[in-house]
């Protein structure tokens, strides 16, 4: 335990001193990019990981906030009215879009998000008067909170951090909460859960409302990071590669789907310099993922890590075996 | 009056290919209950497969038809080692299937932009059906009529698979239920394997039969995917009937969305699905709800 709360610290420090040793603008975007993309993935967790119900349709909500800012913003009102209104109707969409597909469950559910994206997808690529189709929309200045700018690489990284840590804050929280433990249990047994008198459908639905919260919020850092937003950002395969980092990375665990946006994030924008065939090498480590640690990476490597370390202290109990014996024999 | 009529051969045109590409999707799904994400993948590579041999890139410039079948059997193949050594031996994991499926979707579509390039590729349409049909003022390509009939001699000849054979009884039996298929003696895991090369093989076929109309171009797949879908959530899945009648439909949404409502095409192709699944989860002719 005491190993674990030392690699988060680590990892914490490592978060917040970036910028120091990684040297380039290049770089702290890319990392940018990893921790908007995490709470993302941190969003469609609470309901792939946590409550078994995955969705192929992310992307159409994270669009639909995106617009909301660049449309708010275009209209000539100010940051805070824009990323309110994001806030509303992203969160609005997202009842919408639980109610439509809460009606199936397990691959069902799949479909319907997946067509529910695609309609979103269809109507920002189609509807050139409001959406300015393909050409997308610009959005020419970012926030600037008490003050301070927020245009410089640097400083949006640390606004991406900070609001990074609140989000895995807010999904631990979650998660330990009765209702987290309740959204498991309808994500393990649905029909006892039902027997038990919870009422499933509800659970499910606040964990729609809350993964698509966090959503809007990586929607909201996602459009001022690009500063712009064009239907790309909306279509299946944008879906897929979040759905991607979260299993990737270790669905229903708290860190995988971190771990999961840095690997694809890396592959994509980094790799992608060095070899041209990235999104088969992508496709290709999803595949090997799925061969050799199912249950995604973070998983996966701490179950190899403590198989691993079990052996080795075997191994070392064996060696020392007398010593053991002894020493047990002084007690 | 003239233009309607046209638009509604092509209609039910692209029906027809569509029901080539979804009949597959829907015995997978049915029986397997697998979301097969690289079925677009697979009907753009039985098109790029078909244009290769039919455009003679291998020296040797194979007739449409005998380029037809051997590109679906390769992608028939192909469709039955990924389910033999991949999703076999992920039962039950809709999670991992999906990261597989796109994985290789992924794949896929990488390998045909290394392989083919960026530029769509046009397929010539074979030769003997290039002409048109006169009727009064109008005027129907051959090509066209000659799909429409190929997608109903394929659903004739899958009805009579289905109902009719041995093969198909065991099939059925799988998508009603697969515990009790196992229990009577069938070996469902090799239904799964036929079952899988099959509905790629359509899917390849479609691919290379709609290669004259839509041509190859990179992102075929993805665009092809969702189609598959809604046709198979408006028919419910697992049944034949419900891919031909939700193919005919979303072929009529498609052509007569584009046309009068271009703006809002791709909302009006999805909105009758939603309908559906509001009303009728199960889709149309669907014996469950997936």
């Amino acid at each position: 335990m005491s190993g674990r709360v030392v690699a988060l610290a680590l990892a914490g420090a490592a978060l917040v001193t970036l910028p120091y040793w990684i040297q380039g603008s290049y770089y702290i975007n890319v990392s940018s990019q990893i921790l908007f993309y995490a709470i993302f993935a941190l969003g469609l967790n609470v309901l792939a990981g946590y409550g078994g119900l995955v969705s192929l349709g992310h992307a159409g909500l994270l669009g639909i906030v995106a617009y909301a800012v660049a449309y708010t913003l275009q209209a000539g009102l100010g940051h805070t009215i824009a990323i309110l209104a994001a806030l509303v109707i992203g969160l609005a969409s997202m009842a919408v879009y639980a109610v439509l597909s809460l009606r199936a469950t397990g691959i069902g559910f799949i479909m319907i998000t997946l067509a529910l994206g695609e309609i979103i997808w269809g109507l920002a690529y189609r509807w050139i008067s409001i959406t300015n189709g393909d050409n997308g929309i610009n959005v020419r200045t970012r926030p600037e909170p008490f003050d301070l700018s927020l245009a410089s690489p640097i400083a949006f990284y640390y606004a991406c951090l900070i609001v990074f840590l609140v989000s895995l804050a807010m999904v631990t929280v979650f998660v330990r909460s009765p209702l987290g433990a309740a959204l498991m249990g309808t994500r393990d047994q649905p029909r006892r859960m039902n027997a038990l008198g919870y009422h499933v459908w509800a659970i499910r639905f606040w964990a729609c409302i809350f993964s698509g919260l966090l959503t809007a919020i990586s929607g909201i850092l996602f459009v001022y990071y690009n500063q712009f937003i064009s239907p790309q950002a909306l279509d299946l395969t944008s879906s897929a590669e979040v759905l991607l980092m979260v299993i990737a990375g270790g669905a229903g665990s708290l860190l995988g789907p971190a771990v999961g946006a840095a690997l694809v994030v890396v592959v994509k924008s980094v790799v992608s310099g060095f070899i041209e065939r990235w999104n088969m090498l992508l496709g290709a480590i999803f595949v090997v993922i799925v061969i050799f640690m199912p249950e995604g990476l973070v998983p996966g490597t701490v179950r190899l890590w403590r198989l691993a370390w079990r052996k080795a202290s075997a191994h070392a109990s064996h060696e020392t075996e007398p010593a053991a014996s002894e020493a047990e024999a002084k007690q | 009056m003239t233009f309607y009529l046209l638009l509604t051969v092509n209609s039910i045109t692209f029906g027809g290919l569509l029901f080539l590409l979804a009949a597959g999707f829907s015995l997978i799904f049915g029986l397997m209950r697998i979301p097969n994400l690289t079925h677009g993948s697979l009907f753009m590579l039985g098109a790029y497969f078909g244009a290769t041999l039919v455009g003679g890139m291998l020296s040797i410039q194979f007739n449409f038809w005998v380029a037809t079948l051997i590109a679906a059997a390769l992608v028939a193949v192909f469709g039955a080692i990924i389910e033999r050594f991949l999703l076999r031996r992920l039962p039950g994991q809709p999670l991992a299937q999906v990261l597989v499926t796109l994985g290789i979707a992924f794949m896929i579509a990488d390998f045909g932009l290394m392989v083919w390039g960026g530029d769509p590729i046009n397929v010539a349409t074979p030769g003997g059906l290039t002409g048109f049909v006169r009727l009064g003022p109008l005027v129907f390509p051959y090509y066209r009529l000659a799909v429409i009939a190929i997608a109903v001699a394929v659903a004739i000849g899958l009805w009579l698979l289905l109902d009719r054979t041995r093969l198909g009884a065991m099939i059925r039996a799988g998508v009603d239920d697969p515990d009790m298929a196992r229990v009577v003696g069938i070996r469902v895991s090799q239904l799964f394997t036929i079952v899988f090369a099959l509905g790629a093989g359509l899917a390849a076929f479609a691919g290379i039969i709609g290669a004259p109309i839509l041509s190859v171009y990179p992102g075929l797949d993805f665009e092809m995917l969702p189609l598959a879908l809604v046709v198979v959530i408006l028919g419910g899945s697992g049944s034949l009937i419900g891919s031909f009648v939700g193919s005919i439909i979303i072929g009529f949404i498609y052509n007569f969305g584009q046309a009068l409502l271009p703006q809002l095409s791709y909302f009006v192709l999805f909105l009758p699905m939603l309908i559906v699944l509001l009303l009728r989860p199960q889709g149309l002719f669907g014996k469950f709800v997936p």
